[in-house]
């Protein structure tokens, strides 16, 4: 481990290694389980918020903010029947159903213009492909806030703000660029000959994309579409901005939501909660393509 | 090719050309008849107010601090998830949720429920141990950027720990064969051979966080409101534009915060083409 290891006459380094050797089996197992079981406890510790919120909005209000906390108070659905049912006065449906049609139509565009751009990238190779692909790339690292004043502007000239129709543009051309660079990696991977193949027997390009590329690459468009459809559901500024009650998407109910007054405690988190399972439920379901969409297909 | 492009085009970047003509020009949307082009006052306007300069400073901050704290975080527990034992890929399951958590959401539970002072469950718990004379400190008004940060760092250490497990997981396993024939520790295993070729990806993580965290805007939102000297850039943008409805000078932090990004983002766009080349050879 130091340096006198490496300078080390060879007989000491020998016997070294044999004293180690003896020492080792038992201490690894030891080490071994004792690393399990760090491992075990962080990952405790990063959820453990989580479940205090699940445990929190399963408690009446009165037990949610106590101080101590109450672990062991009866458990009631009460908060979910009151976010559900509008006991704060505001139904959470509307929200719902804007995030709802906002997140899955930009994904579906997202996914049919992805999809062919990606097939011009990956397979056809068109030129100077690799510019293309980092010119999308550079587009994700500005923010795109900086663009919120312009996009404003033009959506009021036109006469869209407030509209699903708004949310859809942005949301779409916000997952372009990641969109491309996972089906381009997708896409890459099938094998060319195949491809050759098809074209000998005179498969046309709709084909061939119906037939062949689809199938083989549908794990991947299944992890785009999860990706995409994460990204616009979490999006809070442009909705906030953009919109304000026709198509007002649900983390902006959220942040509405809260009031000073009374106790509320157990009904944020289950109305935190709710809003998070759409995401919670795609992103466990993608986890093994996760890296490849958020380092937008730089990691495998 | 061309749909795609054209739309990230128009959507994406012809907003940010305007956002540069608008801040050279004079445009308060209070004001419809005072609109004129050609001033710098927009940019004098940013450079020389203290809540502006701050927020510049905010920004880096916590932006550095949030990458730091839970890139090493990230490489940690990567490392502790990649031996096998009981269990590994619930756990990962498990560190992978604070990510998924909506972020209006995650910053709302940690405000109200975990760092409130009188019945949040940091100090609800401080009573249960100490109690009745438990220390209650009040986190959210007294270091509110540290509360920021903590949210920001339980969300993306997951990030991080992904996109290294990844990087661990593509090791070649030979060299560490040969590693241990040849008596190396796990010490010098590590230090010679895991950190080199992790080095790429610990780049690219930092970057991608960089480059997400900058823009962050829900957390402070949705915590503070931009008060308490919490106002990032994003969030003073999101200020003087509805809010104050200065158009100018929100399109000249836009174009600040533009250029600030550009220098990151030619430094990720390097790592990712690296990568990719690797990918392509």
């Amino acid at each position: 481990m130091s340096a006198p290891d490496i300078t080390a006459p060879p007989e000491a380094d020998r016997f070294r290694k044999k004293a180690s050797a003896q020492r080792r089996p038992g201490q690894r197992r030891i080490g071994k389980v004792l690393l399990g079981l760090l491992a075990w406890l962080v990952g405790l510790l990063f959820v453990s918020p989580l479940l205090w919120m699940l445990l929190t909005s399963l408690h009446a209000e009165t037990d949610a903010s106590t101080n101590p906390p109450s672990f062991f108070a009866p458990l009631t659905l009460e908060s979910y029947s009151n976010f559900f049912g509008g006991g704060s006065g505001v139904s959470p449906w509307p929200a719902l159903i804007n995030s709802a049609v906002a997140a899955i139509v930009s994904t579906l565009i997202v996914l049919v213009l992805s999809t062919m751009a990606a097939y011009s990238l990956a397979i056809r190779r068109i030129q100077r492909w690799s510019d293309v692909l980092f010119f999308l790339l550079s587009t994700k690292m500005l923010p795109m806030v900086a663009g919120l004043l312009p996009v404003y502007l033009v959506a009021q000239a036109f006469g869209i703000l407030d509209t699903w129709l708004l949310l859809i543009i942005i949301y779409s051309a916000m997952n372009m660029p990641i969109a491309v660079w996972m089906m381009r990696s997708f896409l890459a991977e099938v094998p060319i000959e195949v491809l050759e193949a098809a074209e000998l027997d005179g498969a046309r390009l709709p084909r061939v994309f119906m037939q062949i590329l689809l199938p083989l690459t549908a794990p991947g468009l299944a992890a785009t579409a999860l990706i995409c459809f994460i990204f616009s559901w979490n999006e809070l500024l442009f909705a906030n901005v953009l919109t304000s009650t026709a198509a007002s998407t649900a983390p902006v109910f959220l942040t509405s939501f809260v009031t000073s007054q009374g106790l509320f405690l157990s009904q944020v988190c289950a109305a935190s909660l709710i809003i998070s399972v759409p995401v919670l439920v795609a992103g466990i379901a993608a986890q093994d393509k996760l890296v490849q969409g958020l380092s937008m297909g730089a990691v495998k | 090719m061309l749909p795609a492009l054209i739309f990230v085009i128009l959507v994406t970047q012809i907003p940010f050309a305007i956002t540069i003509v608008i801040s050279f020009m004079k445009w308060n949307a209070a004001y419809p008849d005072d609109i004129s082009f050609g001033t710098l006052q927009n940019y004098i306007t940013v450079f020389t107010n203290a809540d502006l300069l701050r927020a510049v400073f905010v920004t880096i901050g916590l932006t550095v601090s949030v990458v730091l704290v839970s890139a090493v975080l990230g490489l940690a527990i990567a490392l502790l998830l990649d031996r096998k034992f009981i269990g590994r890929g619930f756990v990962r399951t498990l560190m992978i949720t604070p990510f998924l958590i909506v972020p209006v959401a995650a910053a709302l539970l940690f405000k109200h429920a975990i760092f409130n002072p009188s019945y949040g469950l940091v100090n609800g718990l401080l009573t249960s141990v100490f109690g009745e004379n438990a220390p209650q400190p009040d986190l959210m008004s007294t270091y509110p950027l540290l509360g920021i940060g903590i949210v920001l760092v339980w969300q993306w250490t997951p990030f991080m720990m992904l996109i290294m497990l990844a990087g661990l997981q593509s090791r070649p396993m030979d060299v560490y064969e040969a590693a241990l024939v040849d008596g190396a520790g796990p010490g010098q295993t590590f230090r010679f051979i895991t950190l080199p070729h992790l080095r790429r990806y610990i780049e690219l993580a930092a970057l991608l966080g960089t480059i997400y965290i900058v823009q962050n805007f829900d957390t402070v939102f949705t915590m503070t409101s931009g008060g308490l000297g919490t106002a990032n850039l994003p969030y003073v943008i999101y200020q003087e534009f509805f809010v104050a409805q200065d158009y100018g000078v929100a399109s000249a932090v836009g174009v600040i915060v533009v250029i600030a990004s550009l220098v990151i983002a030619t430094f990720a766009l390097r790592t990712a083409s690296t990568l990719l080349k690797e990918e392509n050879s």
